[in-house]
């Protein structure tokens, strides 16, 4: 059961060999007995099983339903879930029961999806570890004394234990590709826009996207298929026609024109890394795709530019947890300023508050002009170097990451080296593109070693469609540390 | 480099009561991190950023609105029941006015 796609599992449950309840159970057992990952923060078995009874109700009626009509999912614990408890892994949220429905989340029950659970993910999606979770540190299902990646890292490491089926992610900054990465499964940040963020709690709203975390590229079709599209409710959200994802899946890559950014696969890269690169690579060329070198110039700039952006949007979006109307309430103050300035110190951790501190400086008087708008100035220009890469390009083949999956607390003494670690995965996001993680020849000792295809505005379709022709001339998708 | 001082204004700006570890910790990373950050202005020799508009969206140039229509929406005590006080349909919090 563990190891089947959506398909397999859409099929086993239209044939009657096994029912939404049966399939519930069946995974909620599993995360009870072997979630030795820190990966499900919370079940609720009971609206759990409510769920899958009204599917297997749906279906007996004789309903026609949809593929993704009894499968069940995870959610990560960012996402408004009315019910359920939605936390960002923070304290300030600890108690916190959505009072309503995140339109992904809703689009995906209206689907029939079962809701299974909450996934762990770094607070408010503020890290690339799932360490600065306040539930505590989600493990690699490859190795436990590796980080999974984050922020992300629950839903990742769920998917990869085979905890469940599919989990759907955010990725802000690579959060949804870098964990897939660290972790051997495959996932997708959408365009900007495709995917409602109505109802996931804001990090950095020009940034943030959610998107699903699966198996493969086949599950994600089917998933993206019902998630994206417009929102009124999400005045960034882009009204753009919604692709048929799974029928794009088999269309052949010759000729495709696969971007080689030279900026990317410096020397500094893990070897390993590159080889799978490579190897993928080659794979792509059998297919009949072909390579052209390009180039991305500012890529070193990206990093920079992204933490001065997103902790300036980050400063702001968390300002409204002050204990007023929602959340954690500091007991011990002193006058109006004090209450709020103690409650949100009491929320927050180290991280979250980093962030804050940094962004609410480069947002101050006297330094907006040189951080924030020159940050603004140069997101332009990162811009401008994708579309100049895609006259020449259909896609880009990248690394995710620039070596396999650290060791815990690799980062405890140097918070500066993650966010460096991010150089491969946060340009995507400040152009707004779409890109796909999905693994490729795993290292020596084991671990997975991801790559992305970063692909054109609202060419989701193409990314799925050759991530699938990968995947079925080649088995690094079907690894499981389990 | 960023002074104590600067850091216990940012702090008070932000909302956050910080202890003296914390500004001593928030010192050395924030000071570290805009020193990676001057990168940004390495790009100063390559273009004439005068001539280079601000991000303003990836995709859309324009702020999309819903229609101008009211509605009433009767969701007070279901969002209330998540408040930390209330009482008669109001927030409580701390007295500020003798």
């Amino acid at each position: 059961m563990r190891d089947k796609s959506i398909r397999q599992l859409g099929a086993a449950l239209e044939e009657k060999q096994i029912s939404a309840v049966e399939l519930a159970n069946y995974f909620l057992s599993e995360i009870k007995i072997r979630d030795r990952f820190n990966a499900v923060v919370y079940t609720d078995e009971e609206q759990t099983l409510a769920a899958a009874k009204l599917s297997d109700k749906r279906r007996a009626k004789g309903e026609r339903v949809h593929i993704l009509e009894g499968i069940p999912i995870t959610y990560k614990d960012a996402f408004c879930q009315q019910g359920w408890p939605t936390t960002c892994a923070s304290k300030s949220l600890k108690n916190f029961v959505a009072p309503y429905t995140a339109t992904v989340v809703a689009r995906l029950q209206a689907a029939g999806m079962v809701p299974l659970g909450r996934t762990n993910m770094d607070e408010f999606a503020m890290g690339s570890t799932t360490e600065t979770s306040c539930f505590g540190p989600t493990l690699n299902p490859w190795d436990q004394t590796r980080i999974p990646g984050g922020s992300s890292g629950g839903s990742a490491a769920a998917v990869a234990a085979r905890l469940c089926p599919v989990s759907l992610g955010s990725d802000t900054g690579g959060s949804i590709r870098q964990p897939a990465a660290y972790c051997g499964i495959t996932g997708i940040k959408p365009t900007y826009g495709l995917v409602s963020r109505f109802g996931l709690v804001a990090y950095a709203s020009s940034f943030d996207q959610p998107g699903p975390m699966a198996k493969s590229a086949e599950d994600l079709a089917w998933i993206l298929g019902v998630m994206a599209g417009f929102d009124c409710q999400d005045s960034t959200s882009i009204n753009h026609p919604v692709e048929n994802y799974e029928k794009s899946l088999k269309l052949p890559l010759k000729g495709l024109k696969i971007g080689v950014p030279r900026e990317f696969l410096h020397e500094s890269l893990d070897d390993e890394v590159q080889h799978t690169y490579d190897q993928m690579l080659l794979l792509l060329r059998q297919l009949g795709a072909i390579s052209v070198d390009v180039s991305l110039p500012n890529l070193e700039q990206g990093v920079a530019v992204y933490y001065v952006l997103t902790a300036a949007e980050a400063s702001s979006n968390l300002q409204r947890y002050d204990g007023v109307r929602y959340g954690l309430r500091s007991e011990q103050f002193e006058d109006l300023i004090d209450f709020y300035s103690q409650t949100r110190a009491a929320g927050f951790g180290k991280e979250v508050k980093r962030r804050i501190m940094m962004g609410t400086y480069v947002l101050s008087h006297g330094y907006y002009d040189a951080y924030y708008v020159k940050a603004q100035k140069v997101r332009s220009l990162i811009a401008q170097g994708f579309q100049q890469a895609f006259e020449e390009c259909d896609v880009l083949l990248a690394p995710v990451t620039p070596s396999v999956a650290p060791k815990l607390k690799a980062y405890e003494a140097d918070p500066i080296q993650m966010y460096l670690s991010d150089i491969y995965t946060v340009l995507v996001n400040l152009a707004g593109l779409p890109a796909l993680s999905l693994p490729g020849i795993y290292s020596k000792q084991g671990l997975p070693v991801g790559m992305q295809l970063i692909g054109k505005h609202f060419k989701e379709s193409q990314l799925l469609n050759i991530a699938y022709q990968i995947q079925q001339n080649s088995d690094w998708h079907l690894a499981s540390p389990v | 480099m960023i002074e104590k001082a600067e850091l216990q204004k940012l702090g008070r700006l932000a909302y956050l009561s910080l202890t003296e570890q914390e500004i001593e910790a928030f010192q050395s990373e924030l000071n570290h991190f805009f020193s990676m950050v001057q990168i940004m202005h390495s790009i100063d020799g390559k273009y004439d950023l005068n001539t280079v508009q601000p991000f303003v969206h990836p995709y859309a140039q324009y702020q999309l609105l819903r229609e101008d229509r009211a509605k009433v929406v009767e969701e007070l005590e279901q969002f209330q029941e998540v408040a930390p006080e209330i009482k008669e349909g109001f927030y409580i919090v701390p007295k500020v006015i003798e």
